[in-house]
């Protein structure tokens, strides 16, 4: 990569454009180096993923604390059931897609297989994870530049959302596995997660708890994002809309 | 050896009419969801096959599994079944007692070896030696594993013999222990509850002894004909849960309107059992019908799993009981307020800072 002032654009960078002809230098333009880093697929599974995510947290708690009573004949409601009936539509996209994007991580390109392990055994994760927690302690100012994602975002991902998601999946599949019978599918398939966690109760339980561990993830998850699209060398929702990341600097570090 | 008697044999000698014992057929074959065709083949099995024995074994318990047993609803599968069963050993149903009693055990266990079903209500305190359960003079878990090593299976009795029930909650100080974690080398079929419906139990004895085979079992171990749904599945008041309206204190209108449990703790979505379905005392009632929710009788761990009146469990910790969704968004706020913060310092610190960008 080139230093950083040899990027800023010359006459000749604006040949072509509709400022031809033009002096490039008062333009004080810079080119920037771009990165297609999340393919189409990667982002279209975010955002439904994002979107069902949000169904699930908001139908899923109210099957805890369901709504209060309503009153009249109980054949003319069917709330819970909408509830749940929400809450599993919405847990079949979260699921199958959860199914896509592992294959597509053998498919896709180097960034979409960071999502499923963190390269516990290279020096260089644990260095870049230190330099990004410094960053959020205000003790350094930046780190370095990242492609895919940065260390810490990456430790986030895999436990809070990756390892979570999968447990509420599989436990999921296993209270599904109440209504639809031992015989189901959902039951043979997933029959020894409730007596592994200790019955019944205790899945609904930590069921319950998975949600609370992916509400606190997205909330930071979101400010993160945002803030490291201001603040930090390189952008991020626009990696996750068009599939670009721009990068501020080309400084080496 | 001895000739052995039919099932026949000792009904009739117990004085049960052939008109009685077709018509006890006919309702086995109804009470394990079997066709007419099937009553035939029911009496022609208990015509001509050698009687099972049972030997029934008491340890850690408090009886009403018997209790509950011996009011199984029809008089007459009563009759037949403890004219089946009351004739080996079962020391609070049978006659004799003391070392007559223990003579009985030891005859049958010789005579029947490896042919006898071993049924076993409460369960073995494992603590000092067993020394709080003493049958004859010796620990409990002695005779169970001696009378188990002869047996072809065994019946677990109830929740205590199933899964430990109230004598193994925390702290368990007697190490009640249930019989699959003692007896590791048989068949066991578990019949949760506390106590088990009259009408399972019978149910699963006389599927034992008419068709000579376990029940077909489910992943833990209990027969699926009773145990494959839970009480919601076939609760009346389900159309309630489903419309959205709950009974939200015992006292309130929807208590008195018949609305669904969940809110008041109803364990009925995690627990698997008859109740809805055969209900107690001859089909009378069950506890949801009479305006109390499930407590979960038939699961493992019921004692331990959080108070009745609520779904879930409680977190406990530094002294603060809460529920996961107090703690949760307490936590929400917590991290809510650490974001904004951290935003504030973030946008400070750029103030301060000429960015590259302006370079
Ligand atoms: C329920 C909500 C959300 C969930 C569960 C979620 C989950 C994820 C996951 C799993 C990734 C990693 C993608 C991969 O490697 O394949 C990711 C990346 C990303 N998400 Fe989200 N997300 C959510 C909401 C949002 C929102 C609202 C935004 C926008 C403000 C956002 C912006 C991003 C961006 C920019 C990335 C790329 C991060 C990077 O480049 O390191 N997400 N998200
Ligand atoms: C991130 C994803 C998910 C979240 C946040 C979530 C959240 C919740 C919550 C909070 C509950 C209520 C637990 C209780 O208090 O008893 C619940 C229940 C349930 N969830 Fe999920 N869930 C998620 C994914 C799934 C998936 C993938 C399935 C698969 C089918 C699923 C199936 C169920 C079932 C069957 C119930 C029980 C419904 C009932 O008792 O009527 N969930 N979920
Ligand atoms: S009363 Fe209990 S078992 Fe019946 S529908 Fe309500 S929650 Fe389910
Ligand atoms: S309704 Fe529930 S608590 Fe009551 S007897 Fe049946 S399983 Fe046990």
């Amino acid at each position: 990569m080139s230093a950083p002032d040899s990027a800023i654009l010359t006459d000749g960078d604006l040949k072509g454009t509709n400022l031809d002809g033009l002096k490039a230098r008062p333009l004080r333009a810079r080119r920037l180096t771009t990165v297609y880093v999340y393919e189409a697929p990667v982002r279209l599974w975010h955002w439904m993923t994002a979107a069902s995510i949000v169904v699930l947290a908001v139908t899923g708690y109210l099957i805890g604390s369901p709504p209060p009573s309503l009153s009249g004949e109980a054949s003319s409601h069917f709330q819970m059931g909408w509830i749940r009936y929400l809450h599993f539509a919405a847990a079949w996209i979260f699921a199958v897609g959860f199914g896509g994007r592992v294959a597509w991580a053998f498919m896709g390109n180097v960034y979409a297989r960071e999502l499923f392990f963190i390269p516990f055994w290279k020096l260089e994760y644990w260095k870049e994870l230190l330099d990004e927690v410094l960053v959020y302690a205000f003790v350094k100012k930046h780190a370095k530049t990242v492609v895919g994602h940065n260390a810490l975002a990456r430790t986030a991902l895999f436990f809070c959302f990756t390892l979570t998601g999968l447990f509420m999946i599989v436990t999921g599949f296993a209270l599904y596995s109440d209504g639809t019978g031992i015989d189901s599918w959902e039951g043979r398939v997933f029959g020894w997660v409730m007596p592994w966690l200790g019955g019944n109760l205790s899945t609904h339980f930590l069921h319950h708890w998975g949600m609370w561990v992916i509400i606190l993830f997205v909330m930071i998850h979101v400010y993160t994002v945002s803030r490291e699209d201001i603040m930090s060398r390189q952008s991020l929702i626009s990696a996750m809309t068009n599939g670009y990341r721009t990068f501020r600097d080309d400084r080496p570090d | 050896m001895a000739v052995l008697e039919t099932f026949y044999d000792v009904m009739r000698r117990q004085g049960i009419t052939r008109r009685s014992f077709v018509k006890y057929c006919s309702l086995t074959a109804a009470a394990l969801g079997l066709g007419p065709e099937f009553v035939p083949q029911i009496a022609h099995a208990m015509e001509t096959k050698p009687r099972t024995p049972v030997l029934w074994l008491h340890g850690l318990e408090c009886t009403c599994c018997s209790e509950s047993f011996i009011r199984a609803a029809h008089p007459l599968v009563k009759d037949v079944i403890l004219s089946m069963i009351s004739l080996d050993y079962d020391d609070t149903l049978m006659a004799s007692a003391g070392h007559q009693a223990e003579a009985i055990l030891d005859e049958v266990m010789e005579k029947y070896h490896g042919n006898y079903i071993l049924a076993v209500e409460g369960n073995p305190p494992l603590n000092e030696d067993g020394m709080y359960c003493i049958i004859g003079g010796k620990p409990f878990v002695e005779q169970l594993k001696r009378v188990a090593s002869g047996a072809k299976a065994i019946i677990s009795w109830g929740s205590c013999a199933s899964y430990g029930c109230v004598q193994a909650a925390r702290p368990n100080p007697t190490q009640a222990t249930p019989v699959h974690k003692v007896i590791l080398d048989k068949p066991i079929i578990k019949v949760p509850g506390c106590p088990p419906i009259a009408e399972v139990m019978t149910g699963v004895i006389t599927y034992m002894q008419t068709f000579d085979r376990l029940p077909e079992l489910d992943r833990q171990g209990r027969p699926k004909m009773f145990y494959s749904q839970r009480i919601h599945d076939k609760c009346y008041r389900r159309p309630h849960f489903d419309a959205g309206q709950y009974v939200e204190a015992f006292d309130d209108e929807g208590a008195r309107k018949g609305y669904c449990l969940y809110k008041v703790g109803c364990k009925g979505p995690t627990t698997y059992n008859a109740c809805s379905t055969v209900r107690w005392n001859d089909g009378v009632s069950f506890p949801i019908q009479s305006g109390h929710g499930c407590i979960g009788c038939s699961e493992d761990g019921f004692w331990d799993k959080g108070s009745w009146y609520a779904r879930l469990q409680d977190v406990s910790g530094f002294g603060i009981e809460a529920s996961a969704d107090k703690v949760g968004l307490v936590a929400a706020g917590a991290v809510g307020a650490g974001l904004a913060a951290h935003a504030a310092i973030s946008a400070l610190s750029r103030v301060r800072y000429k960015g590259d960008d302006a370079q």
